[in-house]
């Protein structure tokens, strides 16, 4: 191995939290303009090695050579003046300061007499941006930008620090596909300029767009470190879950939908809001109906009326063919409906609260014994979901919060499907979710589709839409402008087609 | 749904020895029970030729201490959803004086009921302007708490209210049952129901989840606004009662009555685990930490500090005590 083009090399690292190993004998370099795909179930110790490289935690045993020397990380400072920089999935930006004012937080230019140098700072910020090739104005306030822009700023703030590695965990999580791209143009510009990135993603064709070697990580331990063009997707797949998924992304017909009796919902001319317009559908029990469109199309919009979050205007909303009156959640709630909401961390969990009250909260009508709780049914009712949807957790009693992604998704859909709905509503359930996890949940829609239910998945990801959905609605400005039934879909790039309005 | 390599829940919640359950145990979530315990035999030691541990003196501490437990017990309510009700102490004065007041003209029930009227009113109002128009609660209840002690100053031109009605004396604070003084009763009542509604009833749970996460509240189905009206109108409601207590304490309405509770009420919160950011409730914490903060009053007077050293100690060891419980 040629150690000299390492600029990371992380060696025999092994790290433990209250006497369980989380990282067992991990060894991890980064070679200089390198792109290095760091992949892992959830739990495998990704972000704990990341952690480790960035000063949060420090190694149990093993040792950190930077640049050729043994180099000491015991904080974030550490990390920084070693070259280390981290685009943080969720930004630590400012939101009331501008782009250089957050740029420069605590590393401002100063001026005369001490004081910042405000127009120093946005000279530097624009000078950065030159460099990145990208457009942004440093004056403009962060609050007011878009999710791309922040991470555009994310990443000048690291490159201001002469950062020398950057670690990027699921940049693209928040994206639109075509700021994605723009995100990807950049790293290959980075690159050029001999600037490493440790890239984590569950995304299968970004890391092969963009990684020149993925390193694996199983159970706390190194599986495999190769160049791309020696694994193949599959053999990836199987390396982060530890077995073969076979087809998971694959579409199966299915045979439940009960088309000849009545819909099990009907929307007729729908208005809510600017982008709700005018829709119209039906949805039989059996059937997953998926939602395309870009950013914006709407698909969020029709999903919160649905479940009585945001006002109707005009139209109806039948369920089982009689009119119903959606205008709270509990309203929708009591009428058979529950949504799997986009953002779990905001608006699906009270994430300091433990697991079991978290499952409780829409089922405390179910656990009354007169006036007050029982305990012990709540209990019970909340590890039998623990058990039924195979939630990975310490104890129920601890914060969810502690929980991996793919694990809180699985919490924020138990704590609905134990409402026992008729009809669910999920938006964007795998958003940040292990390949493993994702297959489970898919698994799971097909599950509870076949059982009766009525479901609408929203997903901006083609293959996962296309891997469940028996219909495809097409939303553009609020309003369906296809409506597909899924033997007519040819491929992904035909959707993609019509998503776009072509 | 259950695959092979997931780890069903139980294997690894099942059984724990004594040495983990006690090196888990979180003690700073039983810091003011600590701290209380602390202060208690610190003073128990240091002023037993002053009469601390004489059973009079511990039923004065519970005696004194129980106006602010029973507000503190509204104010934990409120806090725990992610609000501040900084009113309930002018509130307290208002219903003082508007019972006394109506006690004189009308008599015993219609004076009872008409403190009650006094919180029933302000809390609405304070509920309404925040859920409806979601106004600040700390912007409402500080406009509500020089709202109340001037109409409270005003009605009665700045004069006490006498109350001659023995009954309403003797059943809000001045009389005793048996050996406890009513006070303690009273603030029993508070605590205990507090408790159990806080824990136990659907009510409770959406009241934390709101102050928890209100978005993933609203989500669930909760009436936030709905939840966020209830807990300001029983801070308004639990701070007349505190009032009348007041008022049959020291046997007359008076407007400067409950002056400054709220920030006694806020410190025991805080000081008994109650989260200043939402989602975690403790009444018994709340009971504590109004102990803790009596207690304190009460030695400090006995070791014979004036007035002002008393404040900067009480202040200290409140900042001490937060400090040894907020989280790591």
């Amino acid at each position: 191995m040629n150690t000299a083009d390492n600029v990371v090399e992380m060696r025999s690292i092994s790290k433990g939290f209250n006497g369980v190993p989380v990282l067992k004998d991990v060894s991890f370099d980064v070679r200089k303009g390198e792109v290095h795909a760091l992949a892992g179930g959830n739990g495998a110790g990704k972000s704990t090695l990341m952690k480790i490289l960035q000063g949060v935690y420090q190694a149990d045993a093993g040792e950190i050579v930077i640049g050729g020397k043994p180099a000491t990380i015991n904080s974030i400072q550490d990390a920084k003046a070693a070259g280390i920089g981290m685009v943080f999935q969720e930004f630590s930006l400012v939101p009331s300061l501008n782009v250089a004012q957050n740029i420069f937080l605590a590393a401002e230019p100063l001026g005369a007499g001490g004081l910042i140098d405000d127009r120093a700072s946005v000279r530097r910020a624009r000078e950065i941006f030159a460099e990145m090739e990208v457009d942004v104005d440093p004056q403009a306030e962060v609050s007011r930008l878009g999710t791309a822009y922040w991470q555009l700023t994310e990443i000048a703030k690291a490159l201001s620090q002469n950062a020398q590695v950057l670690i990027m965990d699921e940049p693209t999580a928040s994206l639109a596909r075509h700021e994605s791209e723009a995100l990807f143009e950049l790293i290959d510009r980075l690159k050029q300029r001999g600037i490493s990135i440790i890239y984590i993603s569950h995304r299968m064709d970004e890391v092969y767009r963009l990684a020149d070697r993925i390193t694996i990580l199983r159970d706390g331990r190194g599986l495999l470190t190769e160049p791309l063009s020696a694994v193949t997707p599959e053999q990836i797949v199987e390396g982060i879950v530890g077995k073969k998924i076979e087809g998971q992304l694959a579409y199966r017909e299915r045979d439940h939908i009960a088309r000849e009796g009545a819909p099990l919902l009907e929307v007729r001319g729908l208005n809510a809001g600017p982008r709700v317009r005018d829709v119209s559908f039906s949805l039989h029990p059996g059937e997953i109906l998926g939602l395309a469109g870009l950013m914006g199309s709407g698909r969020t919009e029709l999903a919160r009326a649905l479940f009585g979050i945001d006002r109707r205007d005009s139209g109806d909303i039948l369920i089982r063919g009689e009119k119903a009156n959606l205008n709270s959640p509990q309203q929708a709630i009591d009428a058979g409906v529950a949504l799997i909401p986009e953002d779990r961390r905001a608006q699906g969990l009270v994430l300091d609260h433990s697991v079991r009250d978290n499952l409780l909260l829409p089922l405390l009508g179910q656990i009354k014994r007169g006036p007050l709780l029982d305990s012990m049914k709540g209990k019970d009712l909340s590890s039998s979901l623990i058990k039924k949807f195979a939630v990975k957790v310490a104890h129920p009693n601890r914060p969810v919060r502690l929980l991996s992604g793919g694990n809180q998704q699985k919490v924020v859909i138990a704590k609905w499907l134990g409402t026992d709905p008729d009809i669910l509503i999920l938006d964007e359930p795998t958003a940040g979710v292990d390949i493993g996890t994702k297959s489970e949940i898919l698994d799971m829609i097909r599950e509870l589709a076949s059982a009766g239910k009525a479901v609408i998945v929203i997903s901006s990801e083609y293959p996962e839409l296309l891997a469940v959905s028996d219909r495809v609605l097409v939303l553009k400005d609020g309003s369906v402008i296809r409506d597909i039934p899924r033997s007519e879909i040819a491929d992904e790039e035909y959707l993609q087609l019509a998503v776009q309005g072509v | 749904m259950s695959k092979a390599n997931t780890i069903p829940a139980r294997d690894t919640a099942a059984p724990r020895s004594f040495g983990t359950v006690l090196k888990e145990l979180d003690w700073r979530r039983y810091v003011i029970y600590i701290g209380f315990l602390v202060v208690f035999l610190f003073f128990a030691v240091l002023l037993r030729d002053q009469g601390f541990m004489s059973p009079q003196n511990l039923l004065n501490i519970f005696r004194q201490t129980a106006t602010i437990t029973v507000i503190a017990v509204g104010m934990t309510y409120v806090i725990s959803c992610a609000e501040i009700d900084l009113s309930v102490g002018s509130v307290a004065g208002l219903s003082s004086v508007c019972t006394a007041m109506a006690l004189s003209q009308w008599g015993l029930i219609p004076g009872v009921l008409a403190g009650l009227a006094v919180g029933l009113v302000v809390g609405s109002i304070n509920g309404a302007l925040v859920s409806l128009l979601g106004i600040p609660s700390f912007l409402v209840t500080l406009g509500m708490l020089g709202i109340a002690v001037g109409v409270a100053q005003w009605i009665t031109a700045s004069a006490p209210q006498p109350i001659l009605n023995d009954t309403f004396n003797m059943l809000f604070g001045s009389g005793d049952f048996g050996p406890v003084p009513g006070l303690v009763i009273w603030s029993a009542i508070f605590v205990a129901i507090g408790a159990v509604v806080l824990n136990r009833t659907k009510f409770g749970r959406q009241v934390l989840a709101t102050g928890g996460n209100r978005n993933a509240a609203e989500f669930t189905g909760i009436n936030t606004k709905r939840i966020k009206f209830q807990v300001l109108l029983i801070s308004g409601m639990v701070a007349s009662v505190a009032g009348m207590l007041y008022a049959g304490r020291l046997q007359s309405g008076r407007f400067q009555w409950g002056s400054g509770d709220e920030l006694s009420a806020i410190a025991a919160v805080i000081l008994g685990g109650t989260s200043l950011f939402g989602g975690f409730g403790s009444i018994m914490g709340t009971l504590f930490g109004a102990l803790l903060i009596g207690l304190i009053n009460n030695g400090l007077i006995l070791a014979g500090l004036d007035s002002s050293q008393q404040q900067v100690v009480r202040g200290a060891i409140i900042i001490l005590a937060v400090a040894l419980a907020r989280k790591k």
